[in-house]
């Protein structure tokens, strides 16, 4: 008999969707009992995933299919903190555009558990199941808000787009399937006695897969629009948690199965990271609306996330996976400040609304200084020290060139992040914001601001938290 | 344990920044937090002169030493001073504190903010001069550029925007492959920790790009010519205090690190390269005097002497002498005291007339005589008279270029006769001649505030140029030794 124990999280979660749903069915006016209880779901499989599996130094269960090590459950621990985050400070937001129905905690709860299974997944079948499910919750959070124009064209972009992608993922599943004989990871690696063609074409298939997932060019099209068009509290879950879950598939599915095969992939990711660093500095160079150009920002970040990965090496993993959650952390502050800039009922989201923010918003204009030059990666803020940990390890592999194009694409980065510095210093004042903002709204913006600008105090502890995962 | 008196220097300042923070700031006129600043800067400036007076000059080796785990078994935090640094942590905190002075009479808006990012950078200045660690050196070498971006950005003049950006991108491009620099010496050798990298040595195969990548972001933050450009707009948009530590603190950073970094670290590289110091340094020297001598503005005019006493400045560290590197030190201090005070003079009529063009001066002498009496005094220390802390770094740094190389010396002193005229004829232009511009007669003499911070930079110039023992006893043995095993690496191999 399986240890059940294990899975407890997955278990407990998709009981609590059930039970939701029925609820919502059957009780009206209940959007802030389910609300609550998501958040309270949420909660409870974080400190059960911790007591779990803190202990557990990697299980496999049910055939090998699911894997349960130090790498599932911090990233299982950062996507359930990430989703509950999300949630509580988009309440204001769900109220104003009367959109606050049972369903949107219900989706959130859903992809969430998609991504857990994700991110234990060891067999590419589980891993599919996984990645569908959180999927298909996201498209339907896209559209959320779909009296508006923009919310239902972002939500049938993404969901044309990821669903071509899905069909290539599929595509180059079957071909490793066919040519090792086995869809789990582990029996894979011990099938690839020697280089096959064809095994190759499957990798490069999966890989635009992920690659489309995770918005790295040249698979990154979809990511403005569907950001740009989505209410704000969905792009800050976009942008936050489902990159979190593929970055683990991809991190176990580079190097669970396919490690002896590096010189083969490599060079694609070296080629995507450096491609989505340029490209991402370069585009929001251009950009007038915030969401729009945070999108091209976290294409440039996950660049340098990929950039860790290209290395090959344990330190690689460990620095993209500090890199990932410096980053979550980041846009958590960022997305917390544009939710404060709310008057009479709306919310802004062009640059220009930022104008002399500084005047009338000392201490909100301070938290957008401190995140700017954190996402710029200035020391001696949180951002430059997930920088310099990739590029340690990319340096360790000796990559120089790799290292140089990403810190020169920092400066170009740097311009856009110190135009928006522009505006909100240097420029002109606008009317004032509302100052009213709920309590979780305030706590997430103050916690995450702290946190940016005192890691370099205690730089050690996430490093000795991450340095426990090691894949190869 | 000994009293961790190097990271109370750095501490200082920020504390004082968070207290200020929770002061309010009415009409811009914010009395606590003027004197907030003025206590916290004093008291820096007290400690400083205490370490320099408990230091003992007697050893080369660093001394003050902190070391304390910071990133796991990867980086510690380590600081201390030798004979060279002590004197640029001096410098911070004295010019810090004459900032701090002179903001009573030109900071208008947001004193409070000002004052939070003046303290903030003297902080961060402190931490460049005293680190002893590879990447906390860079930290905070980065780090001054958020508050110096803002303080160009929010306070500075119309073209401020440009400016600010210019400046920011300038250094950022320069510094990022410094970075790369330092962590593959991390790989290389195996640690970061500069005592540690001394005695071990570089691999000579490394030696040449590393420099180079040091190389360039020194020669943006120095600056040298041809990557000078930032530096007059970044001086003459930025408000008086700005400037002030601009020049005086920001540009020895880069010096400094040349000493510390260039030299010590990579002395064969250093070797090699000693020429494209010496060609760039040339023409710093003599083309922005030729530039300076045809500036209208006149914080422009000081900007591009300050690239040419800059220039100077890198000739004569890579002298590799002992008068030479001394006189570089003494040149950097002395530029530190005399480029602020000139900043400051500017400061001055600009605060009254609201204009920097020479052309809108002339005659003054009669109408406000304390004012010129004092103009010219700093204007002579400028061009380096006998008896001015400026001749004695300009002489030391020839005496060093003639040992190494008669020509770049002959040609460099050209650049002292290029810096007597553009010196003067500014001076000239400024203070004599007839007075046309009528609105002048209503200008009047220095205010007790700035009377008091010009006497305070005269004293040091006319002092340090009498009398510079304190200065060359303190460096003496720490230059001494780091030619020593410059040279003793370069015989063994």
């Amino acid at each position: 008999m399986e240890n059940l124990n294990l899975v407890l999280p997955e278990i407990f979660v998709s009981l609590s969707i059930m039970f939701l749903l029925v609820l919502g069915v059957f009780k009206n006016d209940s959007s802030k009992l389910i609300f609550n209880i998501s958040l309270l779901v949420l909660l409870i499989t974080a400190t059960i995933t911790l007591n779990e599996t803190s202990n557990i130094d990697h299980t496999t269960l049910f055939n090998n299919s699911v894997v349960i090590d130090h790498m599932s459950s911090l990233m299982k621990i950062i996507t359930l903190v990430g989703a509950f985050l999300v949630l509580v400070i988009s309440f204001n937001y769900l109220k104003t555009f009367k959109i606050f129905k049972i369903e949107y905690p219900i989706l959130i709860l859903s992809s969430v558990l998609g991504m857990m299974v994700m991110i234990s997944s060891n067999d590419l079948m589980v891993f599919y199941i996984g990645l569908e499910l959180q999927s298909l919750a996201l498209y339907v959070l896209a559209t959320f808000n779909r009296d508006q124009l923009k919310s239902s064209e972002a939500g049938l972009k993404y969901f044309v787009l990821s669903a071509l992608s899905s069909g290539l993922l599929l595509y180059g599943c079957s071909l490793i399937y066919g040519f090792s004989g086995s869809t789990n990871f582990d029996v894979i690696s011990n099938q690839l006695n020697s280089s096959n063609y064809v095994l190759t074409f499957g990798i490069v298939f999966i890989l635009v897969g992920l690659a489309f997932k995770i918005s790295a060019v040249p698979f990154h099209m979809w990511a403005p629009d569907v950001y740009e068009g989505s209410p704000t509290s969905v792009t800050l879950f976009f942008t936050m948690v489902p990159k979190i879950a593929a970055l683990t598939v991809f991190i176990r599915f580079l190097y669970v199965p396919f490690l002896n095969l590096i010189d083969q992939w490599q060079m694609i990711i070296i080629f995507l990271s450096i491609a989505s660093m340029l490209f991402g500095a370069i585009a929001a160079i251009g950009q007038t609306n915030i969401k729009r150009l945070i999108a091209y920002s976290s294409i440039g970040h996950i660049g340098y996330t990929l950039a860790g990965l290209a290395t090959g090496s344990n330190e690689g993993i460990q620095s993209s996976i500090v890199y990932i959650t410096i980053y979550v952390i980041m846009n958590l502050a960022f997305f917390s400040c544009l939710l404060m800039l709310k008057r009479n009922n709306q919310y802004y989201e062009d640059i220009e609304d930022l104008s002399g923010l500084s005047k009338n918003h000392p201490l909100l204009s301070l938290s957008f200084l401190v995140i700017l030059f954190s996402l710029a990666g200035i020391p001696p803020l949180a951002g430059f020290f997930a920088k310099f940990y990739i590029f340690t390890a990319v340096l360790e592999q000796s990559m120089y060139f790799l290292a140089i194009v990403g810190l020169l694409s920092t400066v170009i980065a740097a311009f856009y992040y110190l135009r928006i510095i522009k505006i909100i210093y240097f420029d002109k004042e606008k009317e004032k914001y509302d100052d009213d903002h709920s309590l979780w709204l305030k706590f997430s913006l103050t916690f995450s601001t702290i946190l940016i600008l005192l890691y370099f105090i205690f730089p050690s502890q996430l490093i000795e938290v991450v340095s426990r995962i090691n894949i190869i | 344990m000994n009293f961790p008196i190097l990271s109370s220097l750095i501490l200082l300042p920020v504390i004082g920044a968070l207290f200020l923070f929770f002061t309010k700031d009415k009409n811009g006129n914010n009395l606590t937090a003027k004197y907030v600043s003025l206590f916290t800067t004093i008291v820096n400036f007290l400690i400083s002169i205490y370490l320099w007076i408990s230091f003992d000059q007697s050893t080369s080796s660093f001394q003050f030493i902190e070391d304390r785990e910071w990133i796991n078994g990867f980086i510690n935090y380590k600081v201390g001073v030798d004979g060279i640094s002590i004197l640029f942590i001096i410098l911070t905190t004295f010019i810090t504190l004459i900032c701090i002075i002179s903001v009573n009479n030109t900071i208008k808006v947001r004193l409070r903010d000002f004052l939070i990012a003046i303290l903030i950078m003297e902080s961060f200045m402190i931490g460049v001069f005293c680190a002893l660690d590879l990447v906390v050196f860079y930290l905070f070498f980065e780090a001054g550029l958020i508050p110096m971006f803002l303080i160009i950005g929010i306070w500075g003049g119309p073209k401020r925007v440009y400016s600010a950006f210019k400046f920011f991108l300038y250094t950022l491009l320069g510094s990022v492959l410094m970075l790369v620099a330092i962590i593959s010496i991390y790989w290389i050798s195996g640690t970061t920790d500069v005592m540690k990298l001394y005695e071990l040595g570089i691999d000579a195969k490394y030696q040449n790009l590393l420099w180079l990548a040091f190389f360039s972001s020194f020669a943006v933050k120095t600056p040298m010519w041809p990557v000078h450009t930032w530096l007059p707009d970044a001086h003459v948009e930025a408000p008086t205090a700005g400037s002030v530590l601009l020049a005086a603190i920001l540009l020895k950073m880069a010096g400094y690190g040349f000493i510390r970094f260039s030299l010590g670290l990579f002395p064969i590289a250093s070797e090699i390269f000693t020429p494209l110091i010496y060609t760039l340094s040339v023409i710093a020297i003599v083309f922005t005097s030729l530039i300076a001598l045809m500036q209208e503005d006149m914080k422009k005019l000081i900007a591009y002497s300050s690239v040419a006493h800059m220039g100077f400045v890198t000739l004569g560290i890579f002298t590799i002498q002992q008068q030479g590197i001394e006189g570089s030190i003494i040149q950097m201090i002395s530029h530190g005291l005399v480029s602020a005070a000139l900043f400051l003079c500017v400061g001055v009529v600009y605060d009254r007339m609201h204009s920097r063009l020479i052309s809108s001066y002339g005659g003054i002498v009669t109408i406000i005589p304390k004012y010129s009496v004092l103009f010219m005094l700093f204007t002579l220390a400028a061009l380096g008279l006998p008896g001015t802390s400026g001749f004695i770094g300009e002489f030391l740094i020839l005496m060093g270029a003639f040992k190494d190389n008669f020509i770049v010396a002959v040609i460099a002193s050209l650049g002292v006769i290029l810096g007597a005229a553009y010196m003067l004829w500014l001076y000239k232009r400024v203070v004599f001649g007839k007075l046309i511009n009528t609105d002048l007669i209503k200008m009047v003499d220095l205010n007790k505030s700035e009377y008091f911070i010009l006497t305070c930079l005269a004293v040091p110039t006319l002092f340090f140029g009498f009398y510079p023992d304190p200065l060359i006893n303190t460096i003496e043995v720490s230059v001494n030794d780091l030619i020593n095993t410059y040279n003793a690496n370069l015989i063994s191999k």
